[in-house]
């Protein structure tokens, strides 16, 4: 399936070529190609089990990839290296997690450390930053998410969204290049989703490069610069938002749009 | 009675603190290198090396179908016969403290396992190593689980502590039975004796309390949530 994004100037941040990852026998992911430019909103949909969360792991390489390549800001991470498949050293994955964060749909939010603390962790702490300016920074960002009087909260005093919003800016107190997100909101009660969508909102509109897999069609029509429909392994239809949404080529996704609608 | 008041325990009470120290020692002693072990084995049998985590099991496995007392004499006796000669004392410590440390790995095990994993995810995607997951995130948590089952272990440590008497370390029961072979009273003797341990491990019990009051953080203490294996 071709890309319908190369019509966007820009750095690519993030090139998938072929990527393959297996489970046992079990084929996840069978190719997948995408290319993510800098400052642009990207959203991954598709039905239960087509493989989005296991394409977003493996980005980050929380899951090893079983195959094809992976580069990153010009950096090659995995590919063939003399006929075998590899990917780089653990030490260079990590400094790319730092600037490539993952929020998750269940928070995964360091229980024994209060709000604060867990956003400044990663600054402080991985990447070594001064401690005083990486306070001011993530207090700073605490108050636009709307949480700078819950500082010194435990996450089990906090809402589902509240929790949310924290690891949105966990994520955020990295000055990362790029943010994951998997399903930001479907642990959520429905009265608290339209608080953090608003907070990716606004990363978006401040010019954040994000990825993110959703069930909130609505949503990823507003935001989406592309969506990618992935399915059974595969980014079946890739194109902006308005194409995909009223014009789905394939029967698979006009079944998926279909499902969803009804 | 009055005997035992005004002469029996003035005049025999001394050693016998004496040996009461002894055996405040060795519990301290053993709970402290059994944790250490219990630590370490427990953090071995989820490794990902297989070899170590077999050998670590079977030691585990072994030293809880074993008596203590089995244990202990076999420690004492056989060391010297492969060249190495321990005192009593060094010896009753590695026999407690390998005895505790293997149920202690037990203790640690299932607390490490119950804290929420998806925390493990959260230290990865902002960059944190395996080892700083673990020194950070997840070993805060399990050992502040782990307090209170610890604290028990050693109430009960401080009682074991006895059997190491069989192995003449002069502690408390042992020095009892010095002063009985002099005096034969066994039964106001003996009485002491009980005596000593009950204020011992009653004190020990205080003592685990409290430090476990201190120790349960904010975030177990406040509103709802309770961590799987902590204790409601
Ligand atoms: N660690 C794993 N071991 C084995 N199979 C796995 C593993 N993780 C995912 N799978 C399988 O891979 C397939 C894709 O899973 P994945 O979670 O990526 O789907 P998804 O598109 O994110 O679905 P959902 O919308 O339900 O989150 C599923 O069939 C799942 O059972
Ligand atoms: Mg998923």
């Amino acid at each position: 399936m071709a890309h319908v994004d190369n019509v966007m100037p820009g750095k690519t941040l993030l090139q998938v070529r072929d990527l393959k990852k297996r489970f046992g026998h079990f084929e996840v992911l069978k190719t997948i190609d995408l290319a993510i430019e800098e400052g642009k909103v990207t959203f991954l949909i598709g039905p239960s089990g087509g493989g989005k969360s296991t394409l977003l792991r493996c980005l980050n390489f929380l899951e090893k990839p079983s195959g094809g390549e992976i580069t990153f800001d010009g950096e090659r991470l995995c590919g063939e290296e003399a006929g075998r498949f590899a990917c780089a050293p653990e030490s260079v994955l990590r400094r790319v997690r730092t600037r490539m964060p993952m929020v998750f749909q269940h928070f995964n939010l360091f229980n024994h450390r209060t709000v604060l603390e867990n956003v400044v962790e990663g600054p402080i702490f991985v990447q070594r930053r001064n401690r005083d300016e990486a306070i001011t920074h993530a207090q700073d960002i605490l108050r636009r998410v709307g949480l700078y009087d819950w500082s010194d909260r435990f996450p089990g005093q906090l809402s589902g969204g509240q929790k949310q919003r924290v690891a949105i800016a966990r994520a955020v107190a990295m000055k990362p290049d790029l943010i994951l997100f998997d399903e930001p909101t479907s642990a959520l009660d429905p009265e608290l989703v339209s608080g953090v969508l608003d907070t990716i909102k606004a990363l978006a509109e401040e010019g954040s490069t994000m990825v993110v897999v959703t069930h909130e069609m609505a949503f990823a029509r507003r935001l989406a610069d592309t969506v990618h429909f992935v399915c059974d392994g595969v980014i079946a239809e890739s194109g902006p938002p308005a194409q995909l949404f009223d014009n789905p080529r394939s029967e698979r996704l006009k079944n998926f749009i279909g499902s969803i609608l009804r | 009675m009055y005997e035992f008041f005004v002469i029996l325990i003035p005049r025999h009470m001394p050693f016998l603190i004496e040996g009461a120290l002894v055996t405040v020692q060795l519990a301290v002693l053993s709970i402290a290198v059994g944790i250490v072990i219990g630590l370490v084995v427990a953090l071995g049998r989820l490794s990902s090396f297989r070899p170590f985590r077999w050998a670590l099991t079977t030691y585990v496995e072994i030293w809880r179908d074993v008596p203590l007392i089995v244990q202990l004499l076999v420690i004492y006796f056989t060391l010297p016969e492969i060249g190495i000669s321990l005192p009593a004392f060094a010896a009753g410590v590695l026999g407690l403290s390998l005895n505790v440390g293997a149920y202690l790995s037990e203790v640690f095990r299932a607390a490490i396992l119950s804290v929420d994993s998806g925390q493990k995810d959260g230290g990865l995607s902002i960059g944190m190593s395996r080892v700083m997951i673990y020194r950070r995130i997840i070993l805060p948590q399990a050992l502040r689980i782990a307090v209170p089952t610890i604290g028990g272990y050693f109430i009960g440590l401080l009682k074991d502590t006895s059997l190491v008497s069989y192995i003449s370390v002069s502690e408390l029961l042992r020095n009892g039975v010095i002063i009985i072979s002099n005096t034969f009273q066994s039964m106001q003797i003996y009485l002491m004796v009980a005596l000593i341990y009950f204020v011992l491990s009653f004190v020990a019990s205080i003592l685990v309390a409290r430090l476990e009051r201190r120790l349960t953080p904010a975030y177990l203490r406040a509103g709802h949530i309770t961590p799987a294996g902590a204790h409601p």
